[in-house]
């Protein structure tokens, strides 16, 4: 049990830190730390480009992979120090947290050689981003009752149908789809998956507004798309497995990223000494102590989980289930910093005087939260993974498994 | 970093859960709650025989000078087994407090005896329920104390104490007691955990010897130290419970089905499991800091007993729902871990004592390193 740094870690976190003061500015306390993944603009976009493009020429891009794929056969816990350092300096988003830490190793592993060579470069460098085009408006949590058609004609195969939710689809060049190829089987034997261009005229994008007011998805409306059969990532019939591999790349890219994401519950002390309550300052107040020492103790159990993570990855461990435990407490927990930081900062009705202030930020974090609960697998699928896979209880009763899709 | 046990780790862990397994099972818990003692000295003479209880104890003294990790492991398998034994007031507490802050003499007339099972030293400390040293108002004048305290646990069985009081000065150190002398009485509280009895300790002009480490900072370190053990005995109740409730779920049959596999009983189990591990996660860093010496030890003793209490209420409360009608009654397990659960809150003190303690460490910055 050790939480400092080994003497490698330590000199990889010198390396890094070294690195990074010679090539971006160290953020200074207002501002606050770039833990999100999606580009506002398109200048943040090309910004987000230059930096991934500096990186990836510096070897500081794609740690995590293979050095025969560009990337630096970094330890998890080697990413863990190196998103800690960057996240001192003043960086853009990462867009390409899809590309490198879930396209990526799929197509490692299921990719042709030609894919290969295509493709993950491209994906390290910045020049193309990625998508991910898995849920359709009827296939969510039940990702296997997607309805998008891929037919074969040939050599090419024509897919129509829908897609939504999807991040970054505007300003990405390219999209993870997975689509069914054979509606006679039962829904998870019949879908294939494809590597496609977000370019392609028969790709439609239109953004979609979040409760926060801004947009980072999508829908995506597929018309007759012609992509050849090279485009195809892994066997006919095998989306499903190759989605797996995508999927579990997710766990383990939320569990690296997203321990530290949201406000600091600290922030709320800072806030509590502020503000009034019952007319004396809110930090004298008992309830506003209990309410921030508990957020404080949830926010610290996250943080060391996703190193209890970190540390059984490095041991060799596939990302197991533990990761669905950070996944499923810290967007409760981010939602129920942001509602008391609503009410400490002024109405609980949640009325802001001006952009930037104190019921804005704790507002934005408020609509930001419920995202975090059902992206990537919704709490409720979390405590099924929890009570299935690790605690073996009995599976849910399913009566569409051995269905063929096209009877249901 | 690293943020798991060691093999050597797990091995010890392995040994001590044969050992508990064989003599602490839950029908001895049973008949410790039965009987007017509820020290189970069987499983006390067996820790003491497999070395377990000299486990932090110098060599010099008998002991084998393991570190915090360890006896957190111990801790944890401790709350596993539910074993009626003083871990917490004799290893958490008392056995520190002599060995880091006592004389060479006070070290050779109780260390030995800790570790070979033949003393225990009950701690003394809390006045009002609580256990915030801030609050006491014992006194010692001319090395004789005079002042109530309580709850002291497994007073009865125990030979000395260890005791909170303020000096000529007003400041609060720790002190020791032979509670054989006459000037010292024990009256038995009714406390919800009969396995840990619990007594008021009345001290009337008692001989007692100043513990000369023991100023006010000392005293915080080793409540810290006690507060992330217990975090972990508290785990591991918390995680048995969990474990016969999960159990329960599997064998249980309503509707035609096993009661687990409904989503309302499955996700609570998860939610059960979700809080133990968030608590354990925290432990971890407690153990460190207590390891290492860390000058993140407030904090980390703070988060770990927070997180800890959370756990054990929500998955005591949750498992005597889970199992029913049968959950309610008192021949059933799940009211002895709701009542051991409660025990070990009384014994360091409530949230809202460690809220006050992580929020005030927060604000002055972390104590200086020791
Ligand atoms: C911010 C954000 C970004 C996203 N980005 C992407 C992206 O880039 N690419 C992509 O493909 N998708 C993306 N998604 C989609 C996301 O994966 C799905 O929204 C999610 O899997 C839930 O599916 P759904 O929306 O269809 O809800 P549903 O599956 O319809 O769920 C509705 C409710 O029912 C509950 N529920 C469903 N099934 C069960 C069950 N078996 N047991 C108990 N409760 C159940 C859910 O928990 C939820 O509360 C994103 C979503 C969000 C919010």
């Amino acid at each position: 049990m050790d939480f400092s740094d080994s003497p490698e870690e330590a000199a990889f976190r010198a390396k890094a830190s070294d690195w990074l003061d010679a090539n971006a500015t160290r953020r200074d306390g207002s501002e606050k730390a770039q833990d999100h993944f999606m580009a506002r603009d398109a200048d943040e976009v090309a910004r987000a480009r230059d930096w991934q493009s500096r990186k990836a020429d510096a070897g500081w891009a794609g740690l995590t992979w293979p050095r025969a794929f560009g990337g630096r056969d970094a330890t998890p816990i080697e990413q863990v120090i190196w998103n800690q350092e960057e996240g001192r300096y003043a960086v853009p988003p990462n867009v390409f947290l899809i590309g490198i830490g879930l396209v990526g190793p799929t197509v490692m592993i299921h990719g042709t050689d030609d894919q290969k060579t295509t493709f993950l470069p491209r994906a390290l460098t910045g020049e193309d981003i990625w998508c991910q085009l898995f849920s359709e408006p009827a296939a969510g949590s039940d990702l296997a009752g997607i309805r998008t058609r891929a037919r074969r004609e040939g050599d090419e195969w024509v897919i129509s149908g829908q897609k939504v939710w999807t991040s970054g689809a505007h300003y990405s060049t390219h999209g993870i789809l997975l689509a069914r190829t054979d509606p006679q089987v039962p829904k998870h034997k019949g879908m294939t998956m494809f590597l496609v261009h977000m370019s392609d005229p028969a790709i439609e994008t239109r953004p979609i507004r979040q409760i926060s007011g801004s947009s980072s998805f999508n829908e995506v409306f597929i018309d007759d798309l012609r992509v050849p059969d090279s485009a195809r990532l892994g066997g006919e019939s095998e989306g499903w497995k190759v989605a797996l591999t995508t999927l579990m790349n997710e766990r383990f890219s939320i569990s690296v990223g997203r321990a530290s994401g949201g406000a600091r519950a600290e922030e709320l002390i800072d806030l509590a000494t502020r503000v009034e309550r019952n007319g004396r300052p809110a930090f004298e107040d008992g309830e506003v102590r209990a309410r921030i020492a508990d957020f404080i103790a949830r926010q610290r159990g996250l943080e060391f989980t996703s190193y209890r993570v970190m540390t059984s990855l490095s041991r060799g461990d596939a990302p197991g289930e533990e990761g669905s435990i950070g996944k499923l407490l810290l967007g409760k927990l981010r939602q129920e910093m942001g509602a008391f930081g609503m009410e400490l900062a002024g109405t609980a009705a949640g009325i802001s005087a001006k952009s930037g202030d104190d019921v804005a930020r704790w507002r934005n974090e408020y609509l930001t939260a419920p995202g975090n609960r059902i992206a990537g697998g919704s709490d409720e699928i979390q405590r099924t993974i929890i009570g299935e896979r690790i605690l073996g209880l009995p599976p849910e009763i399913r009566i569409d498994k051995d269905v063929a899709f096209s009877e249901l | 970093m690293n943020f798991g046990f060691s093999d050597e780790q797990d091995a010890i862990r392995d040994t001590l859960a044969r050992m508990l397994s064989d003599h602490a099972t839950l029908a001895v818990v049973h008949d410790c709650l039965e009987t007017a003692e509820g020290f189970d000295s069987a499983t006390w003479a067996a820790l003491a025989g497999g070395g377990w209880l000299g486990l932090a104890i110098a060599e010099d003294y008998g002991g084998s000078a393991m570190g915090a990790v360890e006896l957190a492991i111990v801790a944890e398998e401790i709350g596993r087994s539910l074993a009626a034994v003083p871990f917490a007031p004799v290893l958490g507490l008392a056995t520190p407090a002599i060995q880091d802050l006592g004389t060479q003499s006070q070290k050779e007339k109780l260390l030995p005896g800790i570790a070979e099972g033949r003393l225990i030293v009950a701690t003394a400390l809390a006045e009002d329920g609580g256990s915030a040293p801030e609050r006491v108002s014992a006194k010692v004048v001319q090395d004789r104390l005079s002042g109530r305290k309580s709850p002291v646990l497994f007073a009865a069985d125990a030979s000395f104490a260890l005791v909170a009081a303020l000096d000529e000065g007003g400041t609060v150190r720790l002190y020791l007691a032979d509670l054989s002398d006459p000037s010292v009485s024990i009256n038995p509280h009714d406390a919800i955990d009969r396995t840990r009895p619990a007594a008021e300790i009345v001290f009337h002009g008692a001989p007692v010897e100043l513990l000369p480490g023991s100023d006010p900072a000392a005293i915080r370190t080793l409540l810290d130290g006690a507060a992330v053990l217990a975090a972990f005995e508290q785990i591991g109740l918390a995680e048995r419970a969990l474990s016969l409730t999960r159990d329960y779920a599997c064998e249980r049959q309503a509707f035609g089905r096993q009661i687990g596999s409904f989503q309302a009983v499955k996700h609570r189990l998860a939610d059960m499991f979700a809080k133990i591990e968030l608590a354990r996660s925290n432990a971890f860093f407690g153990a460190w800091a207590l390891a290492s010496g860390d000058n993140r030890l407030a904090e980390a003793a703070a988060v770990a007993r927070l997180s800890a209490l959370d756990a054990v209420q929500f998955t005591t409360e949750e498992s005597v729902q889970l199992h029913g009608g049968i959950g309610f009654t008192w021949a059933a397990d799940p009211h002895l871990f709701l009542r051991r659960g409660w025990q070990l809150k009384a014994e360091l003190g409530p949230a809202d004592l460690w809220r006050e303690r992580l929020l005030c460490d927060l604000a002055n910055g972390p104590a200086a390193a020791n």
